[in-house]
């Protein structure tokens, strides 16, 4: 089941449109998420993707857009993953046939500039950089950008609730973009 | 050799010769022997809709501004200061009525004409001569928000040179409420190969269960039989009622329509699960009743393939455009269309019909046309090998009744044929040996 409908959407682009000025002041918090986007890039990094699957809430998104900040009522999207279309995506990438990723490719990612700022009770929002190295077959290329994470505090951890991931050249032509950003 | 002599030697009937695809020379003549003399798709109407808008876009590697001017005519101006050549306009689109060139700052209105340059008096010409306007494409002409240009004086009327394919393209657009579509963004990529690679494949129902395996598994993951996406491929795709019509000029049609029940909801049906799926296929449902079906059906992907020589795809409901960028370089833009319901054809329900049809044109990019573009690049590094010379494309060639013509003159064929790329091959062989009478217009 999709649970994505009019509000869901409604919801994501009003909590993706406003990022708030200042951070919460809790050093516990801020740490814990740290670690989760830590965690989050180093399990892509090892192609651990079931494992980077299960830090995503049964009711999540993942999403590249395809204009800074664009609208996905209105526009399509580099990426719009429901958690089942998430699901499929790395099924997709475990067949074996996906040939965009056969053999896979070799990525590094540095995560940095993490700030915290408060959402509501029990979630906040995460905003980082990123440097994505990635080699294939050959080639060298980076992707960068920024990331917005909405977490949530559920059963004692941070579970991944959106992550949207703003690629500095989301409008352009790219080569390949078949990794998991 | 004599030139035609030259390219007899590299398109044969069955196979062609790897250099059309490496060769750095044949590139740059392609691009003013096709790219220059035949009607190129440059932009869709709807990416410039109100007046004083522009959008930028290339006619082979040339950098073009397509404006719609104050009066609403559209030109496809050259991005080229006449003054020193720096490109005028620098952002991707935008409105305005002017372009001022940041170096020296000469000034152009959006027909092209020149307004002005700083400090006139240091200069003895007069600068309301024409050869100091922006150089812009002689002929421009849309066909139903496709907007085409051509350099050559000698070509057909644009709908002369679209001919029969104009039958399909017409039966894309007619099955949207008032007979058009919107463009809204695109999956935009590129990969390291000759443009042709992406055109050959354009009608290619050769690859589908091969090149696109992990989509297929992907798709049917949840089913017991395969019956989602493009399954219909599975098993014996020879004797499918499918088939690929070739219309002449290098245009070429897909039509896998007579796999699908002739039944509204039927298109819809085929589709795998997408995010909002059931929400917004019950919020459909709620406003239309029994009608929901066609609404439905416009959120699903039509299976139609529509290719325009040279540079244009229409399929699913995706505009796509192939941009040359070198000979191993290119982009393929996978332009997203929505529906426009002016007349209220969809009782209130555009807005969820596109909130679906959105997410349903993500899939094949995301899912599908990565392991294109794989294939395409390994295809281009297993050309490096240049004692091997020959591509072959002879899927269907000497087989009895296998190709037939149709009363109308188009040839007909499985969709697993290779006849449509062996007959653009022999296209490009005749543009590439004829001479264009090429100009620009000032």
């Amino acid at each position: 089941m999709s649970y994505v409908d009019e509000t869901f959407y409604a919801e994501l682009v009003r909590d993706f449109s406003a990022w708030p000025d200042g951070e919460i002041g809790d050093s516990g918090t801020r740490e814990k998420c740290r670690m989760v986007l830590h965690r989050e890039a180093r399990l892509l990094d090892q192609g651990r993707f079931e494992d980077w699957l299960a830090m995503y809430a049964a009711q999540c998104v993942y999403w590249v857009p395809a204009t800074p900040g664009g609208d996905p009522r209105r526009e399509v999207a580099v990426a719009f993953d429901d958690r089942r279309r998430l699901e499929d995506r790395v099924y997709r990438l475990r067949t074996g046939h996906a040939w965009s990723q056969a053999p896979a490719s070799r990525t590094a990612r540095l995560v940095s500039n993490i700030e915290v700022f408060p959402h509501s009770d029990d979630s906040v929002m995460v905003r980082s950089s990123f440097l994505l190295s990635e080699w294939r077959v050959g080639d060298k290329q980076l992707w960068s950008g920024w990331c917005g994470h909405r977490l949530s505090y559920r059963g004692g951890r941070y579970e991944i609730e959106v992550r949207q991931v703003n690629l500095i050249d989301c409008d352009q032509n790219l080569r390949n973009p078949s990794i998991l950003l | 050799m004599n030139t035609s002599t030259f390219f007899e030697g590299l398109v044969h009937e069955d196979r062609v010769h790897r250099s059309i695809y490496t060769d750095a020379a044949i590139f740059e003549r392609e691009m003013t022997h096709i790219f220059g003399a035949v009607w190129v798709y440059l932009a869709h109407e709807s990416q410039i809709p109100k007046n004083d808008d522009f959008v930028t876009a290339r006619l082979g590697l040339r950098p073009l501004i397509v404006t719609r001017d104050s009066q609403g005519k559209i030109h496809a101006l050259y991005n080229r200061c006449t003054h020193r050549g720096a490109r005028v306009c620098r952002t991707e689109r935008g409105n305005a009525r002017t372009f001022q060139c940041a170096y020296h700052g000469w000034t152009y209105f959006n027909t092209g004409k020149l307004r002005g340059v700083p400090w006139p008096e240091g200069y003895a010409c007069d600068f309301k001569d024409a050869q100091f306007n922006l150089a812009q494409v002689p002929r421009v002409e849309s066909y139903r928000g496709f907007i085409f240009g051509t350099l050559n004086l000698d070509a057909p009327s644009l709908k002369d040179y679209l001919g029969k394919i104009t039958g399909p393209i017409d039966e894309w657009l007619d099955r949207h409420p008032g007979g058009k579509v919107e463009v809204r963004e695109a999956n935009r990529l590129k990969y390291k190969g000759n443009w042709k690679l992406a055109y050959d494949n354009a009608a290619d129902g050769y690859h589908v269960v091969f090149s696109h395996r992990s989509l297929l598994e992907m798709e049917n993951r949840m089913q017991e039989d395969p019956t989602k996406g493009m399954s219909f491929y599975m098993g014996k795709p020879d004797e499918a009622p499918m088939y690929v019509q070739y219309f002449g000029r290098g245009h070429h049609f897909k039509d896998k329509r007579p796999n699908v029940q002739k039944r509204p909801g039927a298109l819809w049906e085929l589709e795998a699960a997408h995010p909002g799926m059931e929400a917004f296929e019950s919020r459909i449902k709620q406003k239309l009743g029994e009608k929901a079906g066609r609404a439905l059906d416009l959120a699903a992907a039509v299976p139609v393939n529509i290719n325009v020589f040279p540079n244009l795809s229409i399929l699913g409901n995706h505009i796509q455009l192939f941009q040359p960028l070198a000979v191993d370089e290119t982009d393929t833009t996978w332009y997203a269309t929505v529906v426009v319901d002016e007349a209220g054809e969809l009782g209130g329900a555009a807005d969820e019909v596109n909130a679906l049809r959105l997410r349903t044109q993500e899939a094949f990019p995301n899912f599908g046309e990565v392991d294109d573009a794989a294939n395409f690049e390994e295809i281009q590094r297993g050309l490096a090998a240049c004692e091997d010379e020959w591509v072959y494309m002879h899927r269907g060639l000497g087989i009895a009744g296998r190709v037939r013509t149709e009363p109308d003159g188009s040839l007909k064929a499985p969709a697993t044929d290779e006849v449509f790329m062996r007959e653009h091959m022999k296209e490009w062989k005749r543009l590439m040996a004829s001479e264009p009478r090429i100009s620009v217009l000032r």
